[in-house]
């Protein structure tokens, strides 16, 4: 792929704005904090790690699932003390929420609506409030959630799972291919939730939770949290912090269409190209995937939709380590991922994006850092795949 | 069947899907159909989903559809199906196209129910299925599917 240096500095890249900081919490079971303080933590820890305080911040993120007010940033940011504030922004995607933040943030550092923008997610689903899921129903929610058949956010992926095995010959072996990775790097994690390498025998003997998935194609359940800062250029050239580029991003909805759905694809079809087209970049010239991993079959499917394999090519395209770092074709999830590493607040769109920093800026974990990593890709898939799902992609670029 | 729990899950009957569910209680399976341009929806909806027109009528479907997918739920989700695992949901595209989502009825050839939810006898794709309406506990009908010869009478 050395091909690729000599064209990046050709790419029509967004250099407005720069991911400047990133901090994951290194807690998984957090029963003596509260969901704030857990915002607080990783605000102070992505801000330390970019050089800058609290005081900086004109520009805060989070998502609906923040404690407080109304839900959204108002009273966590009566909490941080940000007083000094010209934009803000919940925008709700599930899970894929902290991606289209980090993009925003971009877009309205771009636009000279604020120089230092910080972007917190925490959660406690492990020891305190459990969000979704096992919940009562709303009252608004239509038929088509239908957990009144005792269907359930899994349940649409098992759907998914099995189509895509009738029409594609997928195997449940090929998904485990993709435990089996995300395992091994966990292994590398010594904040993993889950620290032993499974093999492929291992995930299919697993129980059962919604057939054809095993409890070891879900992702784990995690208290934690973490902050990601972009800042401008400006910003970003007084601090003593290597930046990572923000080089294309892209966003897009699949939604309940009326009940004219197609569960073995996702809206990355859409999230993709133009995330690839304003990077200027190809499928081909990406060293690192963080891959939404809600599932493995999320997984599957984005990697086909993102074009990195064809449509139902995914289940060979994962086998023979494919995804395993460092030497593999495509190493994702090098943190181990929300499969085996973290899944804070079932939200992964944080953690996707601080991998990707560590990749790119050479502070990956020793045994995981891909040689010479220069563009990864970070893409989120929120809500549910079966009824209203949300995908956001970024292309990000070590600078040069 | 945990009767207060399961209640909790089920969705307020409003003007907008009543008709849905009187269909339901007379063991018809009812959906709108665009006045404009054709499509039927599911589920309910003030608009239609392909060209916006407000207008649409409520039709009795056939109750006809093929299996899209199917999923043997094992996990304890919810407390009201903590006694029902595991069992069988189906993903079915109607015959007017809509998918619907429901549980596999229990009189279907090859349900569940008949060996334990852990019959090796799997269904099939593209299977022809039919609605068939049972009271739930709390008298609710919802529409189920059933593989069976005599579903759907």
């Amino acid at each position: 792929m050395s091909s690729r240096k000599g064209r990046m500095r050709m790419f029509n890249a967004n250099d407005a704005a720069v991911i400047i900081g990133a901090y994951e919490h290194p807690g998984r079971e957090l029963p003596d904090k509260s969901l704030a303080q857990i915002h607080a933590e990783v605000a102070i820890g992505a801000l330390a790690d970019a050089g800058l305080t609290l005081d900086d911040v004109d520009g805060y993120f989070c998502g609906h699932d923040a404690p407080g007010y109304g839900g959204g940033w108002v009273t966590m940011a009566e909490y941080l003390g940000l007083r000094d504030l010209t934009y803000m922004d919940s925008t709700e995607s599930g899970g894929a929420s902290p991606i289209y933040h980090v993009s925003h943030a971009a877009a309205a550092i771009a636009a000279g609506k604020c120089s230092v923008a910080l972007i917190t997610l925490a959660g406690k689903p492990r020891t305190g409030i459990q969000p979704g899921g096992g919940g009562p129903a709303r009252p608004e929610d239509d038929f088509e959630t239908a957990i009144f058949t005792g269907a359930g956010l899994v349940s649409t992926y098992a759907l998914a799972a099995r189509r895509h095995m009738y029409e594609f010959g997928t195997t449940s072996e090929q998904l485990a291919e993709i435990k089996v990775a995300a395992s091994k790097h966990a292994s590398h994690n010594p904040n993993a939730f889950l620290q032993k390498v499974m093999t492929v025998e291992d995930v299919v003997n697993s129980p059962m939770v919604a057939d054809p998935l095993h409890r070891a194609d879900c992702c784990v359940v995690t208290d934690g949290g973490g902050a990601v800062v972009v800042v401008s250029r400006e910003v970003a050239r007084s601090l003593d912090r290597q930046p990572v580029r923000i080089m294309g991003q892209g966003e897009s909805a699949k939604l309940t269409n009326g009940g004219k759905l197609d569960l073995t694809y996702t809206s990355a079809v859409w999230s993709g190209p133009r995330a690839f087209e304003q990077a200027g970049v190809t499928p081909q010239d990406v060293d690192y995937v963080s891959i939404y991993d809600s599932f493995t079959i999320t997984v599957l499917e984005i990697l086909e939709d993102l074009g990195f394999c064809a449509k139902g090519e995914g289940g060979r395209f994962v086998m023979d380590g494919t995804l395993v770092a460092p030497h593999g074709r495509l190493p994702f999830n090098t943190d181990g991922g929300g499969l085996s590493n973290n899944h804070p607040g079932h939200r992964g769109g944080i953690t996707k994006t601080i991998e990707a920093v560590r990749q790119l800026r050479g502070e990956a974990n020793q045994g995981v850092q891909i040689p010479d990593c220069e563009i990864a890709l970070v893409h989120g898939n929120g809500g549910d795949l079966g009824t209203r799902m949300r995908s956001a992609t970024m292309i990000l670029g070590r600078d040069a | 069947m945990d009767v207060a729990a399961y209640a909790k899950l089920l969705p307020d009957i409003t003007p907008r899907n009543k008709p849905f569910w009187d269909g339901c209680a007379a063991g018809e399976l009812r959906l709108q159909k665009c006045a404009d341009c054709g499509r039927y929806r599911f589920p309910d909806a003030p608009v239609c989903p392909e060209c916006l027109s407000s207008s649409a009528s409520w039709e009795t479907a056939s109750g006809a559809g093929t299996i899209w997918s199917w999923c043997t739920m094992h996990q304890k989700y919810f407390a009201a199906f903590a006694d029902e695992v595991p069992y069988r949901l189906v993903y079915v595209r109607l015959a007017e196209g809509p998918l619907v989502i429901s549980v596999l009825a229990e009189d279907s050839d090859d349900s569940a129910a008949d060996s334990g939810g852990t019959s090796s006898k799997e269904l099939r794709l593209d299977q022809p299925v039919h609605a068939v309406f049972r009271p739930r506990p709390g008298g609710r009908v919802i529409p189920q599917f059933s593989t069976g010869a005599a579903a759907g009478m």
